[in-house]
């Protein structure tokens, strides 16, 4: 999630002497449709082995082959208008009736032809209807399932994302001017706290101030019953975000602030820098000039990458929390062996990966002159 | 390599992160020599004959050491071993009748009551069997009548005898029996007690045996969870797993991602775009929920987990990492001197490439190890844990399912936790230190 920017390549940055030559729309073009070729055939290659492994191979069509054979031969037994037939009438009874319910959800057709139905309705977006799982209004779309948890999802990931993102920013610039201070060797020491998943601090957290101490609640989103008015009722959630949010930003802010820290202070050393500070200028100014700006990139990638991380939701941390995110759906789902439900959140988190690093090339572009799309470089 | 140990000791942090480590590969020599595997799980999934005297959610013996209020551990006082305060004598009462008068006799110093009674006795008969009553004594010498009991072969008596409930007001036996008279809340009474059993046998060859158990409330260093089970079997043999699955992911994940990159630089054309497509379609696999649907649908084995991680791991985000390196160090003047004298593809690639990187991944492998760890236990959080072997991350989750943040069970959760953390925060200190040895550009900021 916190991945360091250090990582991240620049895509397609070249000198400004290759500028302005005649073919640069159709270059421009044909990366575009190369980009877009690479990154569907990735979805669609990512979104079919989900698809073969949320079936088990074709493995779920046999469990569901039992469970309506099982289903069939209960009412059957149980209709005491069956018990004046013989046996053999029975027997043919019940065998219609599992052919009528296999032929009605298409078992009777091999997976591997059923595997390319499965993914051309995936890549439309035709989630279909859950096996299992059902959202709190009853329905079985696992369109409505997946809306009707993502507020709660995005609350909780939003909140705990962008405080984490934005805090540790301003943490590390203010780091990178005052380098080798105690707070700055404090971060640097405290960085391998990183290592430990939010989980691992939700447990301490809840020990401390949900068993021990008694003021905060041990988990889920608001309190039962629900306050009915409008303030009390954004308090009850505000105390219940509390402990989330704060595991969250304590497993992953050292090592965030560290990673931004390291990478500002490299930039901070450039010439140019040096430069403007010989000048005189402001240190606000050249941080704003010469230290934000040719790092922006970086931080719209990281930011980005982060915003779609937001969609899968924290499977953990909503299961430490009793959370009702979209984390704690999946999780769900696939105990429920569920695979419409799994599939449908992994084709929504492949489609939006791919637009978010499509679209990250031309923002490139966009906010950093010296970047060119499609002009040769290291491609990523 | 002298000068890499010289570097390593400037660094108090690395020195620290190495004792942990080490302090923790020799409890997992220790736990694997001393408790082989076979026992362990029989120790673990038997049932309770298999544990014996253990008492249900009981605290670690260390506790006592930081209270005041000293709980009781437990006691088990056996005629069949007898030890002090365990007296067994015979009075012939004619008419083949005899008086088997079995005494245990102990001091209780403790500030609390313990967790559960029970007396175990057993008999040689051939038709008529043994008949016992049992007498409690306080230190203040007041006697209650515990009941009688006809002991076929093997009889548990557990202090519910229907005449002592009454007798003793609905209070429960195990707090009645030691309580000051009168005392509310209930207080201890210290001193010695004692406790007969008085068995009249009606044969010549037939003898009765009794065994007295008090189940405390702490045991072992490091208590035990709500099935009788001592966790420190747990804790010690959760060690060798973490390390092991932690050091294989890292050393598997990273030695596999960075051939790959050099493979795919060297070759370069169709190998190396179609490395980058992989690479790119894994990106698109979510990681956690794939290793839960194979968990869940396949196999919940340690190692089967192991090996997808490693498979979802290689194609990640490192190979952009190498392989940015290595597409620099391939037009290094050495590499073009190695093939011009004629070296290989696969020399160049395992004497050349892959020794240039070794900087830039041994820090991150023994920085990886640490998450490979948690993702163990993350598992386990998710009821994943292996079937079979006893982890850290299972104990938290036991503890969690049985509630141990609501009855204030606090040690079952932070022992396996400090243990993660104590483990985590040894390789992450020394990966810190070897990427600022290795990477010595980072040593200046």
């Amino acid at each position: 999630m916190a991945e360091s920017p250090l990582s991240i390549e620049q895509t397609g940055v070249t000198s400004p002497a290759t500028r302005k030559r005649p073919n640069a729309i159709l270059r421009l073009l044909r990366y575009t449709l190369l980009k877009i070729i690479t990154l569907g055939a990735a979805v669609v290659i990512g979104v079919y082995l989900t698809i073969l492994v949320a079936n088990m191979g074709g493995y779920v069509d046999e469990i569901m082959k039992g469970q309506i054979q099982e289903q069939v031969m209960l009412t059957v037994s149980m209709d005491p208008k069956m018990k004046v037939l013989s046996q053999a009438e029975r027997t043919k009874i019940i065998e219609n009736r599992i052919q009528l319910e296999v032929e009605r959800l298409n078992l009777d057709e091999p997976f591997i032809k059923r595997s390319f139905g499965f993914l051309w309705d995936a890549l439309t977006l035709n989630l279909g209807r859950s096996l299992k799982l059902s959202s709190d209004t009853g329905s079985r779309q696992v369109r409505t399932i997946i809306l009707e948890r993502l507020p709660s999802t995005l609350l909780l990931m939003a909140t705990a994302n962008l405080l984490l993102f934005f805090t540790s920013l301003f943490i590390s610039l203010y780091l990178s001017r005052h380098y080798g201070s105690f707070l700055d060797k404090l971060v640097i020491g405290l960085s391998p706290a990183s290592s430990a998943p939010p989980w691992f601090y939700g447990v301490f957290l809840l020990l401390i101030f949900a068993a021990v101490l008694n003021v905060l609640p041990f988990g889920g989103m608001v309190s039962a019953p629900p306050p009915e008015k409008l303030g009390p009722y954004l308090l009850d959630l505000g105390k219940h975000l509390i402990l989330p949010v704060t595991a969250w930003m304590l497993s992953y802010i050292f090592s965030s602030v560290y990673s931004w820290r390291t990478f500002f202070l490299i930039f901070s050393m450039e010439d140019y820098v040096e430069l403007a500070r010989a000048k005189g200028l402001s240190s606000r100014a050249i941080e704003r000039r010469y230290i934000l700006r040719p790092t922006l990139p970086n931080i719209i990638t990281s930011f980005a990458l982060m915003l779609i991380t937001l969609w899968q939701g924290a499977i953990l941390t909503e299961t430490i929390f009793n959370w009702p995110g979209l984390g704690e759906m999946l999780y769900s789902a696939i105990q429920n062996f569920d695979s419409p439900v799994i599939i449908g959140s992994t084709v929504i988190f492949a489609y939006l990966l791919a637009i978010t690093v499509f679209s990250l090339d031309f923002i490139y572009a966009l906010v950093d002159p010296r970047v060119r799309v499609g002009s040769g470089g290291p491609k990523s | 390599m002298k000068g890499l140990l010289r570097n390593f000791k400037q660094y108090p942090s690395a020195i620290i992160g190495s004792i942990l480590v080490l302090i923790l590969v020799g409890i997992a020599i220790y736990t694997v020599i001393a408790i082989p595997y076979d026992e362990a799980i029989d120790q673990w999934r038997g049932g309770e004959d298999v544990r014996g005297a253990v008492p249900k959610t009981a605290r670690p013996i260390y506790v006592n050491w930081f209270t005041s209020k000293k709980l009781p551990s437990t006691m088990v006082l056996d005629t069949t071993d007898p030890v002090e305060g365990v007296e067994k004598s015979e009075q012939d009462l004619g008419k083949g009748l005899r008086d088997i008068n079995i005494v245990f006799r102990f001091d209780f110093n403790a500030d609390d009551f313990p967790q559960e009674l029970q007396v175990v006795m057993t008999s040689k008969f051939e038709d008529k069997n043994p008949f016992a009553t049992l007498t409690w004594i306080k230190p203040d010498g007041t006697e209650i009548d515990l009941g009688d009991i006809g002991i076929k072969h093997s009889e548990i008596y557990r202090f519910q005898d229907s005449n002592l409930v009454e007798e003793l007001q609905g209070v429960a036996p195990h707090i009645a029996l030691f309580a000051v008279p009168e005392s509310d809340p209930p207080e201890p009474m210290k001193g010695t007690y004692e406790l007969h059993v008085d068995a009249i046998v009606f044969e010549e060859e037939a003898d009765a045996d009794a065994k007295f158990i008090s189940f405390g409330q702490v045991h072992g260093i490091a208590g035990t969870d709500t099935r009788r089970r001592e966790l420190s079997l747990a804790l010690l043999w959760g060690t060798p797993i973490a390390l092991s699955f932690g050091l294989l992911a890292a050393v598997g994940t990273s030695f596999t991602t960075m051939f790959i990159a050099a493979t795919g630089v060297w070759f370069g054309g169709v190998v190396d775009e179609s490395i980058q497509r992989v690479t790119e379609i894994n990106m698109m696999l979510p990681f956690l929920p794939f290793l839960i649907m194979v968990g869940t649908f396949y196999s919940r084995s340690i190692w089967t987990m192991l090996a997808v991680v490693i498979l979802l791991s290689i194609f990640g985000g490192s190979i952009k990492t190498y392989r940015a390196i290595f597409l620099q160090v391939k037009e290094s003047q050495y590499i073009e001197a190695a093939r011009s004298y004629g070296a290989g593809n696969w020399r160049i690639i395992t004497r050349y490439l892959v020794p240039r990187i070794i900087p830039v991944l041994i820090p991150g492998l023994v920085s990886a190890i640490p998450s490979y760890v948690f993702l163990e236990a993350s598992l386990a959080i998710l009821g994943l844990g292996d079937p079979i072997l006893p982890t850290w991350g299972k104990v938290i989750n036991d503890a969690r399912m049985s509630g141990a943040l609501y009855n204030e069970n606090y040690y079952w959760i932070l022992q396996p936790a400090v243990l993660l953390m104590i483990t985590g925060l040894g390789f992450a200190l020394i990966g810190f230190a070897l990427d600022r040895i290795f990477n010595p550009k980072l040593r200046e900021v």
